[in-house]
């Protein structure tokens, strides 16, 4: 059966794309093992183990398969939502090979137990890897830190309260520095909740006629700034989930500048749409944090280009028909994305305004770099987590044919360029386009 | 008697969801077709048979009793049968109802549902899946376009015009669907608009609506031809948006005083209820220069008209 093939597989004549080297060239790759032996010019057919399962790619890029830094998987607490075997399927057919699922479930990821059971349930049902980040604090409550080591150990690769912030500086500084005795990446939704208030989408004039309370960009900046104090004062390595606004970046840039550890990622739906996507109250594009401005997009895809931004992830967050087709100030935010991330990102590529390399690098090497993951390289002896992309391949997206359990994408018919036809994941096929 | 209007002005679309998007002839045409009801509504025999037939719903998610009479009485005169249907938040589970409702009242086979909530962008919401007219009665701090109409239309009958004059709307524009409709209006139809209240009442970006900003009430009224205050919420009082009563109506609440800043025959309005003492002394609202009660009649007059502007589109019509 071709999917549980493990025979070797020879990524034939394509265009091969390696972030972790800078790496563009034509030529072919080979897995056996489930690792990738080699990428170069001209293996071919010839050169090969026996057996081995010749694939031509003409035409096609060959890249590390991707690594989603957050997404939201229903288990445990919520299944209906999304399941890992869900999950991982979406997941395969946008060429997410490795997903870094959140910690805001029910129960909560808080002890070393959760972190056990999310480990085994993903390995018994998911056909890609699995790893959870933790909470900072128990419960999600924002008061008492989590068991840091034990739940490193354990196998939580960062720390988060996924869409909550720790408003309490005075816990979060604690977390940080002792997150920075076990060189622990605590990750960081930047939204001051007061800020926040009863606000739906970002405020400014589009808001105001639209009759929703707004999310002033300060609500980001405010509690970023001050997380980069307390980063200062811990020396932790700080990483914030999801910067939105050109506020946020000047903050990262004077970060970085004077030599902290911040890195800082971008949702692709941040990149992607704006605002006025919002349309007609389209609660499918209700997200938290908020959509911004285009000015704000487009500072975003320029920080992704010169690395202010390191990381894009799908912030996958799928919601069911009930918390979303309600008036827009009651729908639950948020928007699934494993399966349409690549694609929506590589809409920046065709219009010129990303390159390749710039997207993949974000969306695999520098998020293994960040969790300390063996994944989103193709060099030899790495894993062979692999994706076969036809960059140019049009297609239209149909909400009903996506593999979530929830349909609410905000990309539902939109016309798209590129996407995967082929995902390795170990080595094995788990995912062909046809 | 049953003459049709003389005006033949068909509003040429399904729903009457807001302002924006009305055109300046679209306006007019209602106002017109407003100003023979209210020679009508003067009569003892008031009633019309344009809506014989046909069955409207007032569906109200938020109690509102002149909105609701309003359109209650200005369907009966057009011949109608009215149902109101009063849905407390609290019997409703958040939005699902909303859906739910929709399906129940399309199997009820109404001709037009009158709707009001209080979150903004839910009467499009159900108007996407009802069959029917769907009339806004006010959705969250969004639009409420009955209640603009009603105010060009008393402006219009006072002034004989809109175009060119200065409108000083004072007070919460923030949480106000009637600020927003008004200030769609009155742009569109050439008026000067102002708006005044202390900053933490005024939505971020208000600047973009075409209209001057002002803080203070001298500054806001001075030459304004109307003066249009606006209800403040008790719960927005207290130390959340203001500090307190006293000091609200001390600064933004419109007293003899702060009227005199406007133009000697400048005009005041209020959609009601009013807050007396809050946002406007009673000597002002009661006063020689108030248009409040000509407002209320002028209420059903322009729901008439968008109930026959609309049903004259409506099928088999």
């Amino acid at each position: 059966m071709m999917l549980s093939d493990r025979r070797p597989i020879l990524l034939a004549n394509a265009r091969i794309v390696d972030p972790s080297r800078d790496l563009d060239i034509a030529g072919d790759l080979l897995i056996a093992d489930g690792m990738i032996r080699e990428a170069k010019r001209g293996i071919g057919a010839a050169g090969v183990p026996e057996g081995t399962d010749v694939i031509d790619c003409r035409g096609k890029l060959v890249a590390p398969g991707l690594i989603d830094m957050r997404a939201f998987i229903g288990e445990p607490g919520a299944a209906a939502r999304e399941t890992f075997a869900s999950a991982s399927q979406a997941a395969a057919a946008g060429g997410v090979t490795t997903i870094i699922c959140q910690p805001d479930t029910s129960p909560a990821i808080d002890d070393p137990a959760t972190v056990d059971f999310v480990l085994r349930r993903a390995r018994d049902t998911a056909i890609v890897h699995v790893h959870p980040m933790a909470a900072i604090t128990k419960g999600l409550e924002g008061s008492e830190m989590t068991e840091i080591g034990l739940l490193k150990a354990a196998g939580a690769v960062a720390f988060t309260d996924g869409d909550k912030s720790v408003t309490d500086a005075q816990v979060m500084r604690r977390a940080l520095t002792y997150a920075g005795d076990f060189d622990a990446l605590i990750v960081h939704h930047t939204e001051d909740p007061d800020l926040v208030g009863d606000g739906v989408m970002n405020e400014g004039e589009f808001a105001a006629r639209l009759g929703l309370l707004g999310i002033p960009k300060a609500a980001e900046t405010v509690m970023l700034e001050r997380d980069i104090r307390l980063v200062a004062l811990s020396g932790a390595r700080y990483h914030a989930a999801s910067v939105t606004c050109g506020e946020s970046l000047e903050v990262l840039r004077r970060a970085k500048d004077a030599g902290l550890t911040v890195t800082a990622a971008a949702s692709i739906n941040h990149i992607t749409l704006n605002e006025n996507d919002i349309g007609s109250y389209r609660t499918f594009l209700k997200l938290s944090p908020p959509l911004r401005a285009e000015d704000d997009r487009k500072r975003l895809v320029e920080a992704l280009g010169n690395g202010l931004i390191d990381v894009v992830m799908s912030d996958h967050n799928p919601q069911d028909v009930e918390t979303k087709r309600v008036p827009f100030a009651e729908a639950s935010p948020g928007a699934i994305g494993l399966e349409t991330m690549l694609a929506a990102g590589l809409r920046l590529v065709h219009s010129d305004e990303i390159e390749l390399m710039t997207l993949l690098r974000a969306m695999s090497t520098r998020p293994a770099e960040l969790l300390g993951l063996p994944g989103g390289t193709l060099r030899s002896g790495a894993p062979a987590d692999v994706i076969v992309v036809d960059p140019e391949l049009p297609w239209v997206l149909d909400a009903a044919e996506l593999k979530s359990k929830c349909k609410n994408t905000p990309f539902d018919e939109a016309r798209l360029s590129g996407r995967v036809v082929r995902t390795i994941v170990a080595g094995r096929t788990i995912y062909e386009y046809v | 008697m049953n003459i049709a209007p003389k005006s033949s002005f068909v509003l040429s679309r399904r729903h009457l969801l807001g302002i924006e998007g009305l055109s300046r002839d679209d306006i007019s045409g209602l106002l017109d077709l407003a100003e023979e009801f209210v020679e009508l509504n003067r009569q003892i025999e008031k009633k019309r048979s344009s809506l014989r037939g046909r069955t409207q719903i007032n569906l109200f998610f938020e109690p509102s009793t002149r909105t609701q009479s309003s359109f209650e009485l200005a369907g009966k005169r057009l011949g109608a049968d009215v149902m109101n249907m009063l849905v407390g938040v609290s019997s409703m589970r958040k939005g699902e109802t909303l859906i739910d409702t929709a399906i129940t009242l399309n199997a009820m086979h109404p001709d037009i549902l009158v709707v009001r909530h209080h979150a903004s962008g839910a009467v499009e919401l159900l108007a996407s899946k009802l069959e029917c007219s769907v009339i806004n009665a006010g959705d969250g701090s969004h639009e409420h376009p009955t209640q603009a109409l009603l105010d060009a239309a008393t402006i219009r009958r006072n002034k004989g015009r809109i175009e060119g004059l200065t409108v000083a709307i004072c007070g919460d524009i923030l949480h106000s669907r009637v600020a927003r409709s008004d200030i769609i209006l009155l742009n569109c139809m050439g008026a000067r608009v102002r708006v005044v209240a202390p900053t933490t009442l005024l939505p971020p970006g208000i600047e973009r609506f075409g209209v001057e900003v002002a803080r203070d009430m001298r500054e806001g009224l001075s030459g304004a031809d109307i003066v249009m205050m606006l209800r403040l919420q008790r719960e927005r009082m207290n130390g959340s948006f203001v500090p307190s009563v006293s000091e609200y109506f001390n600064y933004w609440g419109l007293d003899e005083k702060k009227l005199a800043f406007a133009k000697p025959n400048a005009l005041v309005m209020h959609p009601g209820p009013m807050n007396r003492g809050v946002e406007i002394d009673s000597i002002v609202a009661d006063g020689a220069q108030s248009l409040i009660r000509e407002q209320v009649e002028m209420g059903v007059a322009v729901r008439m008209a968008v109930l026959e502007a609309l049903s004259r589109n409506l099928p088999n019509a």
